[in-house]
């Protein structure tokens, strides 16, 4: 059984976001997201200053498996990416939730909020793949 | 139905992730591929590999069967034990399967092959061996397990008994004995020392737990695949099949046409592809970020190619894979990855062996 943490916002497609302050949101993906995908190899992230809409695909996964695109989960600005990643790919399994973080978006549209899962609706998700 | 090998359970109390492999549930890691891979190549892995189909061939004539099924000559097999890689052709050269073949005895040879090919595989072993009198037995209760990694030999030492010690003692690569219940082979699927041991499978589960005691480590399928891809072996169905000529696929090597009067099926295809050409199979690799992928598209001068198999390297810290290309390819080549076209180096497709990078 993977965690899911209660304080976390979740998209369908397996990526987090919590509320860091000041509108700005980090994001990743779930513990159950990098089970799947197993071990990464590279993570290609935004660029800081990229303008994003909710479900672009604006980062890429790559484990030794597959090739995964990550979406991103609210619309925004892109304030800061995870540098750490290019050289420990593998914080985003050992840590899907803390060290793994990919991006933050200082968000747009906070109504867009309502749109993403509570770790409840998450798990329900997970449960019918 | 999903078939189960005799150490399911032995997986599932190693943690492992079960995935369907052709109708068969086998472990695709037990918790890090990477980690598996590691161990291979410095140390010690073992692989339960009893969904491969082991098939025994008796009769006065299986060599001269043999001699007309597989593309490879068993008439180099001229010490018992000694083991062939070859494929099995059909009429227009292509491949059925690959597989390794012993000679245990004048009338007695042993062949294993791909667990997803079985039934066709027996099928066309059935279809030819009646005409050489040629019985045919499927060993479905024996277990098969890979020792592979430096410190392979030296952990299943410590399981053996001292007639299957002396039996091993000094063998020599592509070699296979009985001794007692066990059948050691000196065989292997990523490039690394190690051995093939075949038992009933009614002493796998404890021979597992020894060997886990032992210090090897579990391995799954995943770092199956991505050792036999670094060791530039192929897989069956994905780098060829029976659409596609040995020649195509870096499996020219194991093609005997000497001596040119041995008739093989598959012959009369294979020296007219010789004699028009073939694309060949080539090694790729990507120093840069990004991983190549099966499927991909390859860009070289003049023409296009496919990526029949592609991984990350962990060996090497880099992207690496088999593709088949035009034969007048040079040394670069493009691939196109979700539309970006990113430059590769050609190289022959072996790229780790024996704990040793070979680019």
């Amino acid at each position: 059984m993977s965690s899911i943490p209660t304080e976390l916002k979740y998209a369908s497609s397996h990526e987090w976001v919590r509320h860091e302050g000041d509108g700005i949101y980090s994001v990743g993906i779930s513990e159950h997201a990098q089970e799947l995908l197993g071990d990464m190899v590279f993570v290609e992230l935004p660029e800081v200053g990229d303008t994003v809409s909710q479900g672009d695909d604006c980062a890429v996964a790559e484990s030794v498996k597959a090739a995964s695109d990550i979406y991103a989960p609210l619309s925004g600005e892109v304030v800061e990416v995870n540098e750490s990643l290019t050289d420990a790919p593998e914080q985003v399994n050992a840590s899907p939730y803390h060290d793994g973080w990919m991006f933050k978006i200082k968000a747009s549209d906070l109504a867009e909020l309502d749109e993403l899962l509570d770790a409840e609706g998450y798990q329900n998700v997970i449960d019918e793949d | 139905m999903s078939q189960q090998t005799v150490l399911h359970a032995k997986h599932l109390e190693a943690g492992a992730k079960m995935v369907d492999f052709f109708g068969w549930q086998m472990p695709i890691n037990y918790g890090s591929q990477m980690e598996e891979h590691h161990a291979v190549r410095q140390d010690a892995g073992m692989f339960d590999v009893s969904h491969m189909t082991i098939v025994d061939l008796t009769g006065a004539r299986t060599r001269d069967f043999l001699r007309y099924l597989l593309a490879n000559d068993v008439a180099k097999l001229t010490v018992p034990g000694k083991a062939l890689y070859t494929a099995m052709l059909n009429e227009a050269g292509g491949v059925i399967d690959d597989l390794i073949v012993y000679f245990l005895q004048e009338d007695y040879f042993r062949i294993v092959v791909n667990s997803a090919t079985r039934e066709k595989d027996l099928a066309w072993l059935n279809q030819h061996a009646p005409a050489f009198e040629v019985t045919v037995t499927e060993r479905p209760e024996l277990a098969l397990i890979a020792v592979q990694g430096p410190n392979a030999k030296a952990k299943v030492a410590t399981l053996l008994d001292a007639a299957q010690q002396a039996a091993v003692e000094g063998m020599k690569q592509f070699f296979g004995v009985q001794s007692g219940d066990l059948f050691i082979a000196t065989t292997g699927y990523t490039g690394e020392d190690g051995y093939e041991i075949a038992m009933p499978e009614g002493l796998a589960a404890d021979f597992w737990q020894q060997l886990l005691a032992a210090g090897v480590k579990p391995c799954g399928l995943g770092a199956r695949d991505t050792l036999r891809l670094e060791a530039g072996m192929n897989l069956y169905g994905q780098d060829m099949d029976e659409t596609v000529s040995p020649l195509a696929a870096n499996m020219g090597w194991t093609i005997a046409f000497e001596p040119a009067d041995r008739h093989f099926i598959g012959r009369a295809a294979l020296e007219h592809q010789k004699a028009t050409g073939t694309d060949k199979l080539v090694g790729l690799v990507m120093e840069q970020k990004g991983v190549l992928r099966h499927g991909q598209r390859v860009v070289v001068e003049g023409g296009e190619g496919i990526i029949t198999s592609g991984t990350f390297s962990p060996t090497l810290g880099f992207s690496i894979a088999m593709a088949r290309v035009p034969a007048n390819v040079g040394d670069s080549a493009e691939v196109d990855i979700r539309g970006k076209l990113v430059p590769v180096k050609v190289i022959k497709p072996a790229f780790v062996r024996m704990g040793k990078k070979l680019i």
